[in-house]
């Protein structure tokens, strides 16, 4: 046992937090759950709903795992992992189903598919698995934090050049319009999510020099 | 490493399973309530849709009060029910039992003095379920709006049938033609549709399957109303000015 207890925001549970924001991005470095960054990012509120129930799921999930890291027997250890997951996006999704229903209309089978986004699964693999409860926390919430930035930036992007609006509030004035400025019917369709996403990558290597490859 | 006997496998997953189990029940049991009223709220707002009506969940009900004046349900023979809770019927029960012993639902509202006759269509997607609510004038083959949902289907192809883009093509389409005859409104492949056709619409580029399961859900619900649509044509014609009727004589 370790003599010292490390403080609960000591600088390296802070980089937990902060390295999945940009150096180890889930979907933009990790290259990890692409799918629901195209389906639900066509506006940003179901998008940001998504980020907080994977959010919720990974953190409860991270927890859980790392709690039970010592008991759970090697051999059935994806079984076990697919479980507790499972459980959270019912239960999250029955939570939407009663509180949000519009959202959860919206959202419609994509919460059931937070079960296979690949985020999930790679953390509780590599990180939970062999690590104390507090630090998966923050590893989960990290990891979900990366992952509801990007989606939340192509939202962005794809409601205001594909409708004119933002979080369902009209911002492009009507005057634009009346110009001859029309919609991207184009940005409405998931492709365009997937070219967003390229254009962030982008963006991220070109400031972030960390993550360029060494030849 | 600590190897695991069988034993302690088997007995680690039942308690898993178990612990799971008891879990979601208790959340299922406790949110169960707050569910059905928004399915409910949900249900009022489609039908306030299909008369081109637009709520949101606070004022659903109230709205569909003011509108919906009158629901009953009819047998295949066209005769009004005595019983019968129009609102509560679960369609995909009612369409399993034999079409004698159907009850189908009306629901009929008050729009600028006309009544609209709201009939609710039940069938088969690609995925799943699909439903929807026909609004008729009172001609009853005039389609006054429409409106569907369903379950799973794909999102941006089948899942469609669902937005403003693909309900408003029916206003104005007919389900009977000029001969009395139903033939009810069509869906075509995406983009072949006749415009200036009463009788189709497009269907979603993509979205075939779920498109013929539209049109065949069309067709099977509206046929058994036929004869219910003829007798309250019939009593319309014995209670109304003959100049005032704008619908051909059917044979």
């Amino acid at each position: 046992m370790s003599a010292e207890k490390e403080p609960l925001f000591s600088s390296k549970n802070i980089k937990l937090l902060t390295e999945p924001l940009n150096d180890s991005n889930p979907i933009t470095v990790q290259v990890l759950g692409i799918c629901s960054a195209l389906a639900v990012t066509v506006k940003v509120k179901p998008a940001f709903v998504m980020a907080i129930s994977v959010m919720v799921v990974m953190a409860v999930s991270n927890v859980v795992i790392s709690l039970l890291r010592k008991t759970v027997p090697p051999r059935i250890r994806i079984i076990v992992q697919l479980v507790v997951i499972a459980a959270m996006v019912i239960l999250v999704d029955q939570v939407l189903k009663a509180f949000l229903f519009d959202i959860s209309k919206q959202l419609s089978v994509f919460v059931g598919l937070i079960i296979t986004n690949c985020i999930i699964m790679g953390r509780l693999e590599a990180f939970a698995l062999s690590n104390k409860p507090w630090q998966s926390f923050l590893d989960g919430i990290g990891n979900a934090a990366g992952y509801g930035v990007i989606l939340i930036i192509v939202a962005f992007f794809r409601e205001l050049l594909g409708s004119g609006t933002v979080w369902g509030y009209k911002v492009i004035p009507e005057s634009v319009y009346d110009f001859g400025y029309e919609n991207n019917g184009l940005m409405i369709l998931p492709p365009m999510a997937l070219i967003v996403v390229g254009v962030i990558i982008w963006v991220q290597r070109a400031k972030n020099k960390k993550l360029v490859e060494s030849n | 490493m600590r190897s695991y006997s069988n034993t302690y496998i088997f007995v680690f997953s039942a308690i898993m399973v178990i612990v799971v189990a008891a879990i979601l029940s208790v959340a299922a049991k406790t949110l169960q309530p707050y569910q059905k009223k928004n399915v409910e709220i949900n249900k009022k707002q489609n039908i306030l849709t299909s008369i081109n009506i637009d709520s949101d969940a606070k004022n659903a009900e109230a709205i569909y009060e003011q509108y919906i004046i009158e629901s009953y349900t009819i047998n295949i023979i066209g005769e009004k029910q005595e019983e019968g809770d129009a609102f509560n019927i679960d369609m995909k029960k009612e369409l399993a039992k034999p079409i004698e012993k159907r009850n189908l639902p009306v629901f009929v509202s008050s729009l600028e003095g006309k009544n609209k006759y709201i009939i609710p269509v039940y069938g088969k997607g690609l995925w799943g379920p699909i439903w929807g609510y026909v609004s008729l004038d009172e001609d009853l083959s005039t389609v006054y709006g429409a409106n569907f949902a369903h379950k799973g289907e794909t999102p941006g192809l089948g899942a469609e049938i669902e937005t403003k883009e693909f309900q408003k093509q029916f206003p104005g389409k007919q389900i009977f033609n000029e001969q009395g005859e139903f033939v009810s409104v069509n869906i075509m492949k995406g983009g072949t549709a006749d415009p200036n056709s009463k009788y189709e619409v497009d269907g979603i580029s993509g979205g075939t399957i779920t498109g013929n399961g539209v049109d065949a859900m069309l067709k099977d619900c509206l046929s058994s109303y036929e004869s219910y649509f003829k007798n309250i044509k019939e009593a319309m014609l014995e209670t109304t000015p003959i100049d005032s009727i704008s619908e051909p004589v059917s044979n």
